[in-house]
């Protein structure tokens, strides 16, 4: 199957017009020792076909189970709303908007995905979007680099391992180097430990990341770890979960200067991992910092109020060596539907969302320890929090047998830390609901008898 | 079509009037009467009053149950939000017509033809929308152990096969999540592969002055120095000039192939060996391989990287700028040094793999797999298209923008009159010589006509230059109406050059002060917060 239109007669009128009668001579300007004859592939598939082959391998995905899994993408009630717009062609078959006469609709939408997330935030410059959480946090280090003229990162342990993953892959690039703040016993990343670091003055610090809500799920003592920052000269990153954002305090308020985060909660289906949208805010006096699109507000010739792509000279295709990131495609979709789910949830089910998170985990928490699960740390947590069971790698396996999805071994990525050698990350959400939990607590307790 | 309310604009809107009115413009006032002059219109008329004019306190439906009153009890306060949240308050009604409205604002595929040269702008199969929704992809946690993942396990082994088929490389990448994603991580496996062997001296990374502005913008993110190499008379890489460039500090040449011209380089074996022979690597920009899928392998040819663009090859949604995803082939010499996880078969099974299996591996380049959710429409638009198919995508589309680039050939100039692929340039340097009318003036025109303009002032190498691509998915009768519609706009510029200037007339906005937008930066619909006004450049 093939969605081309023409027709033999088209092809031929065509071939007639340029005076040639093959196809293969529009193919003869490449030389023949590099020349391909075909590919050795399937034959093409009728619709139906196709549609049944598909079927069939997404049914062998498992997605019913009563999961509890997090760690950075979480389940949540998505209103239809959202793929109603997702699905209409005029957003999604069309481009990055170079000629603003005829994007009036993307553009407009980017200019409220800005001023959303701005709101959540505080921060003043919001990026048009990132690739992901992971992405964006290692464009958020490198500008600290960049802004600060200093080459030297610190990066609790406790932000997403897929995060520190990528900004290390990233840094592999340049001189610069990441360095890992370690953690306490309470889940918080060890400010004392951070003190230190930005005391040796033989090597300046660029940036401080550290995770709110943190990758153990734990709340951090954001105002404090972002005083020391900058009573350093460095730049403070916070990293956080964008629905959280509706009862926690936002990063300008503890004087962040950037915040980064997945956006995936805001409307995205979790997709095994993706599209999903890389959030980044800053303070507005490192707008010519920022990587990706912008887009502003401005008047047409007749006065009218309209937006455009502006500030584009940080950008790749102007600047090329000297851009600020090499990023092109962002995740203007991906933005879209976040937009739609914050209009579409407002401030209060917003607030219902990230409150309801909070309260089943809570519920959670009480019926997994009376299970015999008790909590790894001991500081406050909003909707994430790791517990302890005798040989974790066999009872996620056995509650995978009794379709508990027993949320995430932190094993897995911290594979040294004798405190999380048994450590289950689990989380739940406003879709959590107390069937799933009863569930988890007898099959737990089924398990370690 | 909804016209403006009565939306509570900002004082300093510049949409209202002295007397606090809004302009009625929008509200199907009095229009230019130019406008007429389209044939037809391919976007709707009507602006649109911003989410925070249409919020009214107290609006909102019930999504999701209250929590109880005590559920933020623990939190301790200090971490806790002291300020209510103020975002816009409306109901669902308002939400969809809102969004609705604003979607008629926009001109897509699916509304019209779309030649943005660089881009691949074919029609995107609704089938492959149907496959990404189904539960069982759709709703699948990216950290699922492999057990409840096997059905995308299985698609994505599967996929990563065709594109080393198509690529004739020996291995790929499905990690990155855009081409520019791409491009960073076949650099990055370069200077990996370099730095395994000892040879840390190699800094530069060589490019011509006609590629993608994301070239040289990643060779710098991975560290390296751009060298710049001109293009010849004939648009092709110059040979000389490249031996020149190339020294023991060379760690990749990055070429486009075909070229951003739309050309192939015909010389590309010399233009390989003379890389290899200086023990640098070849990449390849894949950017337009929808011209030549069964046609040319780039590994057999002798490429050691390249990266496709599945919203460009692969039909995947451009989504009004994203997302995309940008898998990476390599061959064996990089293939030690791909991402992690890749998905490993074990007889019938599929897991990821573990870090510690390929410790030479460059190491994550984002969170999870991939833009899995694109790859599944990717690998549909492949499962349909089949060997054959793909290589019919590539004809019909060199076929296309060849007959294209015959019709207008006389109308304008053809700077490089040869046998394109799947684009060619155009340009209007004689008619901007005769009339003062560039080619910004006859893209905003074609609008007028009901059309997207081609990409214009790219490559930067081409004068008023003008890059079309038709894709394989357009009709004969579109190619020809469009050609009309291009002609005739090169007649109005000798004509009435003014309406060409002007233009275009029929669009929701008309030009845009793209100075004050940059001069004074309004990026939310708030006053920005920071004590000293942003002013960049």
């Amino acid at each position: 199957m093939t969605y081309g239109p023409h027709t033999t007669a088209d092809r031929q009128q065509m071939l007639a017009a340029l005076g040639i009668d093959s196809i293969d001579a529009l193919f003869a300007d490449i030389p023949a020792a590099v020349q391909a004859h075909g590919l050795d592939l399937p034959p093409p598939l009728d619709e139906l076909t196709l549609a049944h082959r598909l079927e069939t391998l997404a049914a062998r995905n498992r997605v019913g189970l009563a999961s509890f899994l997090g760690a950075g993408a979480y389940r949540h009630h998505i209103p239809p709303t959202v793929d109603q717009i997702l699905s209409r062609g005029e957003f999604y078959t069309s481009y990055t908007p170079y000629q603003p006469e005829i994007s009036q609709g993307t553009l407009q939408t980017i200019y409220e995905y800005q001023s959303l997330i701005a709101e959540l935030t505080g921060l003043d410059v919001v990026s048009a979007s990132h690739y992901d959480g992971g992405a964006a946090t290692a464009e958020a280090a490198l500008m600290t680099v960049r802004a600060t003229r200093r080459d030297r990162v610190l990066v609790s342990r406790a932000i997403h391992r897929h995060f520190l993953d990528t900004a290390a892959t990233y840094f592999e690039g340049g001189r610069m180097t990441l360095e890992e703040l370690p953690t306490l016993a309470d889940g918080t990343t060890d400010l004392v430990a951070l003190e230190r670091e930005l005391a040796d003055t033989g090597r300046p610090v660029a940036g401080v990341l550290i995770g709110q809500p943190n990758a153990f799920g734990i709340l951090e003592p954001m105002a404090e770890a972002s005083r020391l920052a900058h009573a350093a000269g460095a730049l403070f990153v916070a990293v956080v979960e964008p629905i959280s954002l509706a009862v926690l305090a936002p990063p300008a308020e503890y004087e962040a200067d950037i915040a980064v985060g997945e956006g995936q909660p805001l409307g995205i289906a979790l997709q095994y991992g993706g599209p999903y949208l890389g959030l980044l805010a800053a303070k507005s006096d490192l707008v010519r910092q920022i990587p990706g699109r912008l887009v502003g507000r401005t008047t047409d010739v007749e006065g009218r109020r309209a937006y455009v792509m502006t500030l584009r000279a940080r950008e790749q295709d102007i600047r090329r060596d000297k851009a600020a990131s090499n990023i092109c495609t962002n995740q203007a979709l991906c933005a879209l539907a976040a937009t739609v789910y914050v209009a579409t949830l407002g401030p209060h089910g917003l607030r219902d969302v990230a409150a309801g998170g909070a309260a089943r985990a809570h519920e959670l928490e009480q019926a997994l320890a009376a299970a015999g699960a008790a909590r790894v740390h001991t500081g406050a947590y909003l909707n994430e929090f790791a517990v302890t069971v005798p040989d974790a790698r066999r009872v996620h396996a056995a509650l995978l047998e009794r379709d508990v999805l027993a949320g995430l071994q932190l094993a897995d990525w911290y594979p040294d830390d004798p405190q999380l050698r048994d450590a289950l990350l689990v989380c739940a959400t406003e879709v959590t609901n107390s069937d799933d939990i009863e569930r988890f607590a007898t099959a737990l307790r089924e398990v370690l008898t | 079509m909804t016209a403006v309310g009565p939306a509570v604009a900002r004082p300093d809107d510049p949409a209202v009037s002295e007397a606090g009115q809004p302009d009625a413009v929008e509200a199907g006032g009095a229009r230019d009467p130019r406008a007429e002059l389209g044939p037809r219109l391919a976007v709707g008329p009507s602006l649109q009053p911003t989410l925070a004019e249409l919020s009214r306190p107290g609006r909102g439906s019930a999504k999701v149950p209250h929590p109880p009153a005590d559920a933020l009890e623990r939190i301790p306060a200090a971490a806790r939000r002291a300020r209510p949240l103020g975002l816009p308050e409306l109901n669902e009604p308002e939400v969809i017509r809102h969004f609705v409205n604003l979607s008629q604002l926009n001109f897509s595929v699916d509304t019209g033809f779309y030649p943005l040269g660089s881009c691949t702008m074919k029609f995107n199969p609704k089938i492959n929308e149907w496959a990404a929704r189904l539960p069982g992809f759709a709703a699948l946690h990216p950290l699922a152990p492999d057990a409840l993942a096997q059905g995308t396990l299985e698609l994505l082994w599967n996929l990563e096969r065709w594109l080393v088929e198509i690529s004739g490389m020996s291995a790929a990448t499905l990690q990155p999540a855009a081409g520019a994603h791409g491009e960073l991580t076949g650099i990055l496996m370069i200077r990996a592969y370099h730095l395994s062997r000892g040879d840390t001296e190699r800094l530069e990374v060589i490019v011509p002055d006609s590629s993608h502005g994301t070239n040289p913008a990643t060779a710098s993110m991975a560290g390296f120095k751009t060298v710049t190499i001109p293009s010849n008379a004939e648009g092709q890489v110059d040979l000389a000039a490249l031996t020149a460039a190339l020294s023991p500090r060379t760690a990749a040449v990055m070429l486009t192939n075909p070229s951003t011209l739309g050309l192939f380089e015909k010389g590309i074996g010399e233009v390989l060996d003379a890389v290899h022979a200086a023990g640098a690597l070849a990449y390849m920009d894949g950017a337009n391989m929808n011209a030549i899928l069964g046609k040319f392998k780039p590994g057999q040819a002798g490429f050691d990287v390249m990266h496709f663009n599945t919203h460009k090859t692969f039909s995947t949604p451009h989504g009004g700028g994203g997302p995309g995803a940008g898998p990476v082939a390599v061959n064996d010499k990089l293939a030690p040094f791909l991402p992690w996880p890749r998905v490993v078969r074990e007889g019938e099974a599929f897991r990821l793999e573990r870090a510690y299996e390929r410790p030479s591996s460059i190491g994550r380049v984002r969170s999870y797999q991939g833009s899995v959710g694109v790859l599944v429409r990717a690998y549909a638009y492949l499962l349909a298209h089949g060997g054959s198919g793909l290589e019919q995508v590539s004809e019909d589309a060199v076929l296309a923008a060849n007959y294209l680039r015959h019709r207008l050939a006389d109308a304008y100039e053809m700077p490089y009159d040869q046998v394109s692929k799947h684009e060619f340039v155009a340009s209007a340097r004689r008619i901007k010589a005769e009339t003062g009318v560039r080619m910004l003036d006859i893209a905003k025109r074609l609008i007028d006509y009901g059309y997207h303009p081609p990409t214009i002032y790219f490559p930067l190498i081409v004068e008023e230059g003008m890059l079309v691509e038709p894709t394989e998915t357009e009709s004969l009768e579109t190619l020809d109406a469009f050609a009309d519609a291009l002609i005739e706009i090169a007649q109005e510029a000798r004509r009435d050059p003014e309406v060409v200037t002007t233009a275009p007339h029929a669009s929701p906005v008309r030009r845009l002060d793209e100075a004050t937008a940059a001069r004074q930066p309004d990026l939310h619909w708030r006053p920005m917060t920071g004590a000293e006004p942003v002013c960049p450049q």
